[in-house]
This record gives structure tokens, sequence and C-alpha cells, in this order.
């Protein structure tokens, strides 16, 4: 790292996390003093952006070669009142949690009290989304069966393409034009529509342009100041390449690199999309501005690296936005899920490996940030080499990258419809969330409880928690006589619970398209422009909605219990599993050593367990895939929690896999923690069971202590071992390389280890951060890894 | 035809094992075992016999004994369809079985058995042994795998049967036995401290590798590490009297040069 890079890192790490009120007051002004209601929703939303980006305030950090920041400051997070309104007591909460915390200051808290609330209060797009939804939706809603990731955030995990690497606002602006003679043309109806969208995206084009002149003459200004002549140059340089993009293409590797930088802070400025914003396949896309500088003797290795370095700190200096209400005590991560794809094959199908993966992975090994996060994407036709770097880096346990399988990404994409260019050309963002980049709006809708739904199952549909009939009644338990009609009864329940998401989803997607469209976000999508149609309507490509399926494990292994014990041999009436549940064990010892130790348990390669994961996946996928969603597409299903396992483990009751009341569910695709006695082959080899190519993405953490890494032939068998799970149609698999005591050591002594990042669930933060729940989820799957 | 089948006593049977030999293997653990070496670390793969342990599991935060039975019969067919499920990472490793103990060559009915079935199955094949056997079950073995991982402890049989009951005439005879027809052969040395902690004994052994170098593909030398005594406890037997420290790593690096001097490709570890 240069000093440059070390004071950056430094700055950046050292910043206090704090909630600014700059965003949320201008958008008041703007809504209060300037709107003009008559114009169409997305000619508003993009003057509103205008207006952000003309007022607030520029941030030069001493030593920056990239700049803009989305707060006046690094780590000053904006907020969005038009979705989501944090009330004072939020703010408080925020303000001293102990984990996860954003101060407020007294200047925030003013603005909030004094203008913020009073202006937004019973107006944001999460009220008219809960107003909207019905009381089936609200019941399940209340009772843990699913969250809904827009109540808080704008539709995101979205990817930019090649596209905008290869224009500038300039040329999309050119393209708005063309396109609005075409659609003027082909559709005189829809004209007014497609033309105030168009509108919107000129406006939200020029308005990164002015931006960008705004950099421009403060860093002239600055240079004209400034001392040290070196600095000063750099100033003007830096002033130059403000001016030239993004208006127009950029030419040279810095400007790309501060060409994407404002074309990111534009999308996390303009709305909160999920997973910020992600610059996709880095290596491809950055290749070309290497090679011409390489070439023409204007570019050493060394500069790019110093160049991505700054970018990366400049993701680092970008924590999620802040949640409100009851997630504002839960939520439990500063990341906000950027990753960076590597690897993976072109767009003829050739090995995507180039000398920018080398460069990028020195990047990240030396920088050590949590953010951006980053994933290699395997092909078969990528060299082994790739994978060991990759160890190497993971081997320090850093928790990046994560590695992906290409060949079953392309597979799963080209089952949903995409071309075989636009499915290589794709990869993963967020997670593990499969998208084809830059033509694709494809959105987390929320997580499902699998076990929440199997416990109301056993309940006639009855939630105990919340004393409520949350789902239909599907027979008493005790009557159903065969596990067969066991099943059934958990398959309408499934069906009917999705169903209801799936409605609720459709009306949540219009209230965004008709309320808050995304028209800078739409000028990077293809075919928004072409179609005259914004990204949160239908306007991309191709339009998918996921459901993210939770508890894999542990909905095998309570549906393995209740088949061993009560049917097939008959030794446990189904009056005493219920009677043993709804005492939570107490008494009942001997049959839950029964149900923890003499069951077969998902992860072991055991078919008479594994079935039941296929039985489970493909309910769920039947209850989900193909049903249509408002924009256009379809829903499609993922198997991901993040850190959703807790939660839902908090409100799902004591279940027959032994899980007791309250405790975490599995996470990920991975077994019941500690329940996976056979070792990474016979994990891998369940995991594999379930047709990974009908969903839209899986995760699985495999833990290993750092004695697996020890040496060249450690690295050839954890390759063996990668190669494997993906010629099994794997679609992801990532590693937690720290020792239990290492962790233990942590939880006692934080002050010591700060810099500590752990794997949680496809993302890594720090150990620090975690709440004490997931801290001690995370230190049992290490003891118990090999 | 399965009711012929010689059955075999097995104590475990580990996937993912990275350490018996090339690519990622899957081990069966064969219980019996006719050398008593003083330094096992896993006694519940010595006697002939199923044994009855008590154990302890937690429930709910409380301790609850339970019995176990170490050792199960399989089935040549029972113990390849374990195998099999492994074979996508033994074809992408370069992996395959390895079959230990114990002492694999004291059930030769059932070990052959296994070594034709895996044979059958392309899966690649390796015995870890201490050579003690008679010619004729050796010979007749090795014919059958393509692998042998050769515990090999001491050239002095004085000292070797000190520590492990048996002589070290069987297991240097039918080392020396191998010829070009024969499997790849690794060495596995473990280095124990009060036992073959003498240069000069190493030297000895090294001396008598030498003629067989075309077939040695590697010496490992295995340091030691201690143990404990709670694995006796549980099984009822008494512990070893010895009490040697952990393996001294100046004496491993000059044991390394040793090898390696001696024309060997030589590794720490196995």
């Amino acid at each position: 790292m240069t000093e440059r890079v070390k004071q950056l890192r430094k700055q950046s790490i050292e910043a206090v996390n704090r909630l600014d009120h700059e965003r949320a007051l201008l958008v008041t002004e703007f809504y209060r003093d300037h709107v003009v209601k008559d114009d169409p929703v997305p000619v508003q939303r993009a003057l509103c952006l205008k207006y952000i980006l003309d007022n607030k305030e520029l941030y030069i950090g001493r030593c920056e070669l990239i700049v803009g920041e989305r707060g006046p400051a690094p780590k000053a997070t904006s907020t969005y009142p038009e979705i989501n309104l944090h009330s004072l007591s939020d703010l408080e909460i925020l303000g001293s949690r102990p984990k996860v915390s954003f101060k407020v200051d007294e200047e925030t808290r003013k603005a909030y009290r004094d203008v913020i609330i009073p202006f937004w209060k019973g107006n944001t797009n999460r009220d008219k989304l809960m107003a909207q939804m019905t009381p089936e939706w609200k019941k399940a809603y209340e009772a843990g069966v699913f969250t809904e990731f827009q109540e808080q955030r704008a539709p995101g995990h979205t990817v930019l393409g090649s596209k905008p690497w290869k224009k500038g606002m300039n040329d999309l602006i050119e393209e708005c034009r063309d396109a609005l003679k075409t659609i003027g043309s082909a559709d005189a109806n829809a004209f007014p529509e497609k033309r105030g969208q168009i509108r919107a995206m000129e406006i939200a084009a020029k308005a990164i342009i002015d931006y960008a002149g705004r950099y421009a003459a403060a860093l002239d200004e600055l240079a004209a100041s400034e001392a040290s002549r070196l600095r000063r140059e750099e100033l003007s340089k830096m002033a130059s390449i403000c001016r030239k993009v993004p208006a127009n293409a950029p030419q040279t590797f810095h400007e790309a690199l501060q060409h994407y930088w404002f074309i990111h802070l534009a999308v996390i400025t303009e709305l909160n999309p999920w997973d910020s914003f992600n610059p996709g396949r880095l290596d491809q896309h950055l290749i070309p501005f290497y090679e011409n500088g390489d070439k023409d003797g204007t570019l050493t290795e060394e500069d790019a690296k110093e160049l991505l370095q700054c970018l990366w700190i400049k993701f680092n200096n970008h924590p999620a936005p802040p949640k409100m209400g009851v997630t504002a005590e839960e939520s439990s991560t500063y990341t906000d899920f950027a990753l960076i794809n590597l690897g993976g094959v072109k767009q003829d199908g050739s090995d995507g490996v180039n000398k920018m993966t080398t460069i990028i992975l020195d990047v990240i090994r030396e920088i050590r940030l949590l953010q951006p996060g980053s994933m290699v994407q395997v092909s078969k036709k990528n060299p082994d080499t790739l994978i060991h770097r990759a160890l190497d880096i993971i081997q320090t346990g850093f928790g990046q990258p994560s590695l992906f399988n290409t060949d079953a990404i392309i597979q799963e994409l080209l089952r949903q419809g995409k071309t075989i260019e636009d499915a290589r050309n794709g990869g993963a963002s967020g997670c593990v969330e499969s998208g084809a980049f830059g033509k694709e709006a494809y959105i987390l809708t929320g997580y499902f409880n699998l076990v929440k739904i199997l416990e109301l199952t056993l309940n006639n549909g009855y939630d105990r928690r919340t004393k409520t009939q949350t789902g239909p009644e599907t027979g008493d338990p005790r009557k159903f006589g065969s596990f067969e009609r066991l099943l059934d009864a958990f398959a309408a329940q499934v069906e009917y619970f999705a169903d209801i998401k799936i409605e609720g989803n459709r009306k949540i997607e219009k209230l965004f398209c008709t309320n808050l469209p995304a028209p800078f976000l739409s000028l990077l999508t293809d075919d928004c422009i072409a179609r005259g149609k914004d990204y949160n309507c239908g306007g991309a490509r191709y339009n998918t909605s996921y459901i993210q399926g939770v508890g894999l494990g542990s909905i095998t292994d309570c549906l393995t219990a209740l088949r061993h014990h009560i049917y097939d041999r008959q030794t446990v009436h189904m009056n005493e599993m219920l009677a043993a549940l709804e005492s939570d064990f107490e008494g009942y010892d001997n049959l839950l050593e029964e149900l923890l130790f003499n069951t077969p348990k998902y992860g072991n390669d055991d078919d008479y367990a594994d079935q039941h994961a296929v039985q489970v996946f493909n309910i769920f996928f039947g209850a989900v895939d193909g049903k249509p969603c408002f924009r256009g597409g379809q829903h499609h299903i993922n198997l991901l929690p993040t850190t959703c396992h807790i939660y839902f483990g908090k409100v799902t009751g004591a279940m027959p896999d032994g899980r007791k009341s309250g405790s975490p569910l599995s996470e990920g695709i991975s077994p019941v923690q500690g329940s996976d006695i056979k070792g990474p082959t016979a994990v891998l080899k369940s995991a594999s069971k379930i047709d990974h190519i009908k969903t839209g993405g899986t995760l699985l953490n495999q833990k290993f202590t750092p004695s697996f890494f020890e040496d060249s032939e450690s690295f050839a068998k954890l390759t063996a071992l990668i190669r494997s799970w993906f010629r099994l149609d794997g679609h992801h698999i990532q590693f937690n390389v720290v020792s239990a005591d290492t962790l233990r050591e942590a939880q006692k002594n934080p002050g010591k280890y700060r810099d500590l990042i752990v794997r949680v669930a496809g993302y890594s933060d720090y150990f620090n951060d975690l709440g004490e729940d997931l801290q001690n989820e995370i230190i049992l799957r290490t003891e118990q890894g090999l | 035809m399965p009711s012929t089948m010689p059955k075999g006593l097995i104590f475990d049977i580990r996937r993912y094992s990275v350490h018996d030999g090339p690519g990622i293997r899957t081990t069966v653990f064969f219980k019996g075992c006719p050398l008593r070496c003083s330094w096992c670390h896993n006694p519940e793969g010595i006697s002939p016999e199923q044994q009855q342990i008590t154990r302890t599991r937690t429930v709910d935060g409380r301790k609850r004994a339970y019995q176990e039975t170490v050792g199960k019969w399989f089935s040549p067919v029972e113990v390849l369809d374990i195998l099999l499920k492994d074979r996508v990472f033994y074809e992408e490793s370069g992996g395959g079985v390895t079959f230990s103990g114990g002492e694999p060559l004291m059930q030769p009915e059932f070990l052959n058995e296994m070594l034709l079935l895996c044979k059958k199955e392309g899966l690649h094949t390796a015995i870890d042994t201490s050579g003690h056997a008679t010619g004729q079950i050796f010979n007749r073995t090795v014919k059958n795998t393509k692998m042998l991982l050769y515990d090999l402890k001491t050239t002095d049989n004085k000292i070797h049967k000190s520590f492990t009951g048996q002589d070290n005439y069987l297991a240097l005879k039918n080392l020396l036995s191998l010829d070009e027809t024969g499997p790849a052969v690794i060495i596995r040395i473990p280095v124990i401290p009060g036992f073959n902690s003498e240069l000069a004994g190493m030297e000895d052994l090294c001396n008598l590798l030498a003629g067989l170098k075309a077939r040695v593909q590697r010496v490992d030398l295995l340091p030691w590490h201690g143990m404990g005594h709670e694995k006796y406890r549980n099984l009822g037997m008494a512990p070893p009297p010895f009490q040697g420290n952990g393996s001294d790593d100046e004496y491993l690096v000059s044991l390394i040069d040793l090898f390696a001097k001696g024309g060997f490709n030589v590794k720490k570890g196995g």
C-alpha cells in the first residue's frame, strides 16, 4: 500500500458512522418548495435527484484521487424519508445501541424534529405500502412467516453491464432522443407517458454531469491554493477528469474509475436500492483501460493498484443506510453488500481470467476492507491457479472472496429465459443472487420461513406466539395417519403463504413503479431507454422477483424426525411430540436425546434424510417459480438467509429436529449447526441433491480450521473439493477460516480484535459488530469445523 | 452370494481424509491389530472384537451417559456403497480409498474382497499397514492394491519388540519382498521420542530402504504430539506406561536431512 492509501484507509476505518440529515432535508425542501405537481412522477424524481446533487456539500479528502461522497463526509450516512421515516426514538436507538450504531448529533435531531418528521409523517412509501397489505399478509408478516425487502429500501441488487463503461452521459442522452423518435412512431397512446419517462432520464443524466462539474470547479479552486506542486498537479488532473466523465466515455484507467464512482453515487442518492450498487465484472470492464495505459506507458501496475484501492475505500466509506422501527434494533451490519465479480467466462464462452483479475485479487488481499465484498466466478474453463489465488486470500480468515460456479449460474439464467450471451455476461450480486448484469431488474422480495410454516402446519394453521389463526386449517396432525398427508398439509400451507407473499409483491412493485421510479438507474439498464420504461416498471430486458427460502437444514431434519419416529418406526406418538414441542422439551429429555442423536440428519449424505430436503425444495419451488410479477417477469426462488435465520429462529417455537424455541434456524443450505458429522464431502453431497439450477442462488457456508490450508497439497485438495462441488452443480461455497479459540477470545476482549472479520452468510462482517447470538453461532460452527 | 461373503469388523469410515495417500480419500479403519505400540492413539483399533464403551453427551445443557458399540460388521458391498458416495471427489483430486486400522491385513479375506470390488469400480486403493502378516497373505494382498502406506518403525528388533510387543522380522521381510511389479510405496515413520529417537537407528532404516528406492515414492516423518489416556479409559483398557514427550523439531529437521541425502522424497507429516 502506498502512503496515500494507508492514510485514506485509516481515515475510512476510523471515521465514525453517523446518520446525516443532508439528503433528507434536501428531499423535503424539494417536495415542499420546488416540485411541480403537474410534472409526471419520473420527472419529479429526476428533478429531486438534480436538486440534491446541485445543493449537496462536496467533499474532497486530503490526498484523494477519486472524489465524491453520498453524504457530506465519509460514513455520514444519508436517509430516505420519502421511503421510510426515522422517528426521534429510532434516532435515539440508532445512536445508543452498542452494535452497528449511527451517531446522531443535535443538528440532525433538530432537522428531523422540526422539518423532516412533520413533512413526511404518515406519508412515506412505507406507510402507503403497509396500508395496501391485506389482513392475511399482515398476520403472516407479524408471525414471522416472511419478511418484506421493499418496506424500507428500494428494489436493488443491480449490477452494471458493460455499456456504461463504454458510454458517457451525453451518449445516453443521444440514445434517449433516438428512442423517443422510435417510440413516438410506434405507439401514439403510450407516447405521453414514455415521453415523460425519457425526459426524466435526460434530466437525471444532466444532473450528474453538472454534479461532476461542481467537483471540477472545486478541484480547480483547491489546486489554485495548494502549496505542494505534486498535489497541485494531481488536483488539476482530477478536475479535468471530472470535466470529461461521466459526460463522456472514459478513456484512461483513472477516468474509468471516477466515471463509475459518479454513476454509483447517483444511483445510491436517487433511491436506497438494496445492496447499494455494483460495478459488476470489474476485471472484464477494466482490462481495456489497463491495457491501453500499459501500452502507451501512462499507467503502471502500481498506479492501477493505488487507484483501485482508492475506489475500494470509497465503497468502505458508505455503510448501508440505517434502518428504522423494529429493525433499527435488530439489523446487524454496516455492510451494503456491493460485490465485486471476478473471473468467469467472456461473452463468447472463453476463459475470462486476465491480468486485471490478478491485480484486483492483489488489491483485495492487501487492503482488507469490509466493503466492497468480492467473489470469484469459477468456470470449468478457468485455470486452477484462479482458485489457488482465491484460497490464498481466504486462508487469512478474511472471509473473502467467496466462490461461485459460473457454469451453474449460466444454466440458471438460461432456464429463466436469458440468451446465452446475456447469461455469460452475468454473475451473482448481493449475497448469492444470479442475474444478467446490466440487463435485468432482479429483486429480492423477502425471506420465507419454511420452518415456521411447518410449525403452523403442526398447529392446524394457528400461531401460538401471536395467538392468531395465521394459516389455513389443514387438519389436526394427530389424524393425518401417514407422512404423505402431513406433507400435503405442509405443501398447502406453503402454497397459501407463497400466494399471499406474491400478491403483496405485485402491489409493492406497482407502488414503486407509480411513486418511486428510478430514472437514473433506468439510463444504465438495457432496455429501459429503448422501451421508454422505468427500471421499477419493467423497463429492463429481464425482470425477476425472488423469494428466499430459509431453514432448509432445519425443515429437512424436522420432517425426517417426524417420519422416522412417528410414521416409519412408530416409536413416538404425534400426541407426545406435540406436547413436547409445546413445553419446549421441558420434561422430555429422553425424546429430545432421541431427536438430537438417534435421528438421521441432513448433511451426512444419507438419502433417508436428504429426500426430505428435495421434497421441501420441490414444494417451495412449485409454489413460487413462474408466478408472474407486476413488472412483466416471473417469480423464482433462492435459498439464502443473510442473518434472517436468527430472526426467524426467534419467532419459531420448539421443533421436531430437537431445536429449542427461539434458537437460530440452520443457515443457507447448510446443515443444522453441528449435525453434520461425516465431513465436508458428505455435506456437499447432501446439499447437491436439491436442483440448484432451478434456483437463482443458494448459499453454502463451510468452515475449515487453518490447518487445511497449510501447504500446496492442501490447496490442491481444497481446489478439487471446490471443483467437485461445482461439478455437482453447486451454486456457491464460502469458507470461514478462524479458530474457535480466537473467536472466544475476541468475544471477551473485543477491543483487541477490532479488525477481526468473519464470514457470516453471503458476506463478511466485523466480529465485534455481530450480536451475541450470531457470535455464539459462529463460534459453534467453527468448533465443529474440521 | 452375500452369505458366503466375508464380513469385516470396521471401527470407522472417514470421508475427506486428506492425510492418508494422494488426493481426497475415504479411509476405512479395520478393527484388530497384532501390534501393541506404546504410543498408539487409536486404541479402539487394537481389539479384534466389538467393544462397549460409555460416553457422555449434552442434552439441553445436561450431561447424559450412553452406551456405544465400537466396531460394526460390514459386508464388502455395504462398505463399497459408502466408498462410492465420494467418487466425484476422488476423480477430481486423484484420490481414492485407504484401508487402515488397526491392521487391515488381519482381515485378509475381507480386505481382498474390498480390493477386488474397488478395482472393478476403478477406485484407487491404498493399504496403510505395519506389514506384520505372513508372507503369503502379504504377497497375495499387495497384488491387488495400487499403493502401500508402509508404517516402518525401527530396524532394531529388541527395541521394536519392547515397544510394540512383536518382532519386526515380518515387517522387514515383507517390505524387502516388494519388487518392481508391486504397488507404489510411501514409507511412514512415526518419530517417537525415547523409541526411535537415535539418529544412528534412523541411518540404518535409511540404508535398508536404499535398495527399494525405485518403489518408494516418498518417506513421511510423522511427528508425535503425546497422547491422552481418555480413549483407553473409555475402552476399559490400561493406558500404556509409555510417557513420551512431543517430537523434537530439531531432531525432525536432521531426519529430513538424512533421508533427503539418502535420495528420498521426504515430507514432515503425511
